[in-house]
């Protein structure tokens, strides 16, 4: 007993060291594998509390650019909504209208803290699950997608980002509905790669990529952004890169996607399996 | 003991705050990251036991990684970087040792000691940041080009910090 405990005495140091360190690495391994939900929302209060009074703060910095965008996308809309109205098929139906179905409900946030340079990037959003935010839903921008919400709480929800190495989303081209996998590779914050299109595809520089929608998080037809490179490696697949639509460092107000018939879809897809 | 006590808390919230606040906001490049933050174990003083400064070292990296949403990976290249310290100091000793009453700063030791000290220290601090953070080694020679350009950073800011740290001290000498 006492050699016990002369030894931890002497070894203290490199004994307090292993076990400290074997406990960090534990927390990053599992970090690393699985979606982080869980470790998100027992903490997201206290920093999503300094990144929203920092966001407020730049905010002034992007006034110019935000109402830019804001009157641009304010002009669409109201296109599209004389559109609407012109034509008797296509209307606007409440979330819970059983003859027509609507499928998708949009809920406009502000990103309250965003970055581009790490490997594994968030955002994090003002809304939460009092806003009706839950955890796997889509956000775009008026430019193109942006990621798939993780951890949510009351008021705060944090994004996956499309410039995270874990990220994966099914897009197609628009031109030809050939799919496949893009993520991104942790190298530019301007360009994705995309796999697994088939060598015999027709690809050309310039094509518009978009979702495809087979995820149920994301509806089809969403802009992802135009293929720069086509290259094939090894194999029988494309290595596309894709030049993103969306610009990540210029984000300010963002669209979260909530898929009202997601259940019945998953529903469907693991009996499939 | 109590003004030390005083100092220690006064160094992790400033630079905590410097780093979460600006730093982090000060999107560069991603091969130019720094994370000035570990400062704090560089200029922990001598006498600091080797258990105190790994729990430090634990604790400084968990709140990072609780702003940063990176469960344990600055956690660990921390408490690592903790872990070298004494190690590290032993092996650049000056010849007659550490003077009592003196800390690892610029100020007591010289420049060109210094910036051993935390170029050592902060490039394993970083290197093993980055490459927990991409997991592979895929892509081996881009994340050591990340490692290399926000190590240069980090080590830049941390001289830096140095001078105005020292000058504000010498004003209280007098």
């Amino acid at each position: 007993m006492r050699n016990l405990l002369r030894f931890l005495y002497k070894y203290h140091f490199p004994l307090l060291f292993l076990i400290l360190e074997a406990i960090a690495i534990s927390m990053g391994i599992r970090y690393n594998l699985y979606q982080r939900a869980r470790f998100v929302s027992a903490t997201e209060n206290i920093s999503a509390f300094f990144n929203e009074s920092i966001s407020s703060f730049l905010d002034y910095f992007h006034l110019v650019e935000t109402n830019r965008k804001l009157s641009l996308e304010n002009t669409r809309l109201r296109n599209q909504l004389q559109r609407v109205y012109r034509s008797d098929d296509l209307f606007f139906f409440g979330a819970h209208d059983t003859l027509h179905r609507q499928k998708y409900f949009f809920t406009s946030a502000r990103v309250i803290n965003n970055s581009v340079n790490r490997m594994h990037n968030y955002l994090t959003l003002n809304k939460g699950t009092e806003q009706g935010i839950q955890p796997e839903m889509g956000v775009i921008c008026p430019e193109g997608i942006v990621g798939i919400t993780s951890g949510v709480t009351k008021n705060f929800s944090s994004v996956i980002s499309l410039l995270n190495i874990n990220f994966h989303v099914s897009a197609k081209l628009k031109k030809n509905d050939y799919f496949g996998s893009l993520s991104w590779d942790g190298q530019d914050y301007r360009k994705a790669i995309l796999n697994d299109i088939p060598y015999h595809v027709n690809i050309e520089i310039g094509d518009t990529i978009v979702t495809s929608g087979f995820s149920a998080v994301f509806p089809e037809g969403i802009l992802i952004g135009t293929v720069e490179e086509a290259k094939v490696k090894n194999g029988n697949f494309y290595t596309v890169t894709v030049r993103l639509s969306t610009d990540f460092k210029h984000l300010v107000y963002v669209d979260v996607i909530s898929n009202l018939q997601k259940k019945e879809q998953k529903k469907l897809d693991t009996y499939g399996q | 003991m109590a003004n030390n006590l005083f100092r220690g808390i006064l160094a992790f919230v400033t630079l905590l705050l410097v780093q979460i606040l600006i730093l982090d906001n000060l999107q560069i490049s991603s091969y130019a990251v720094p994370f000035l933050y570990v400062l704090f174990i560089l200029i922990l003083p001598f006498e600091t036991p080797g258990w105190l400064l790994l729990i430090l070292a634990f604790i400084l990296g968990f709140t990072m990684d609780m702003f940063e949403h990176t469960y344990g990976i600055h956690t660990a290249a921390t408490v690592l970087m903790a872990w070298m310290r004494p190690g590290v100091l032993r092996l650049i000793a000056p010849q007659n040792g550490y003077a009592p009453n003196t800390e690892p700063r610029i100020y007591y030791y010289g420049f060109s000691w210094f910036l051993k000290y935390s170029v050592i220290l902060v490039f394993v601090h970083h290197a093993f940041l980055f490459y927990f953070e991409v997991f592979t080694f895929h892509h081996f020679f881009s994340t050591f080009l990340r490692v290399l350009i926000s190590a240069s950073f980090t080590v830049l800011l941390v001289i830096l910090s140095q001078f105005s740290v020292h000058k504000s001290k010498g004003v209280v000498r007098r």
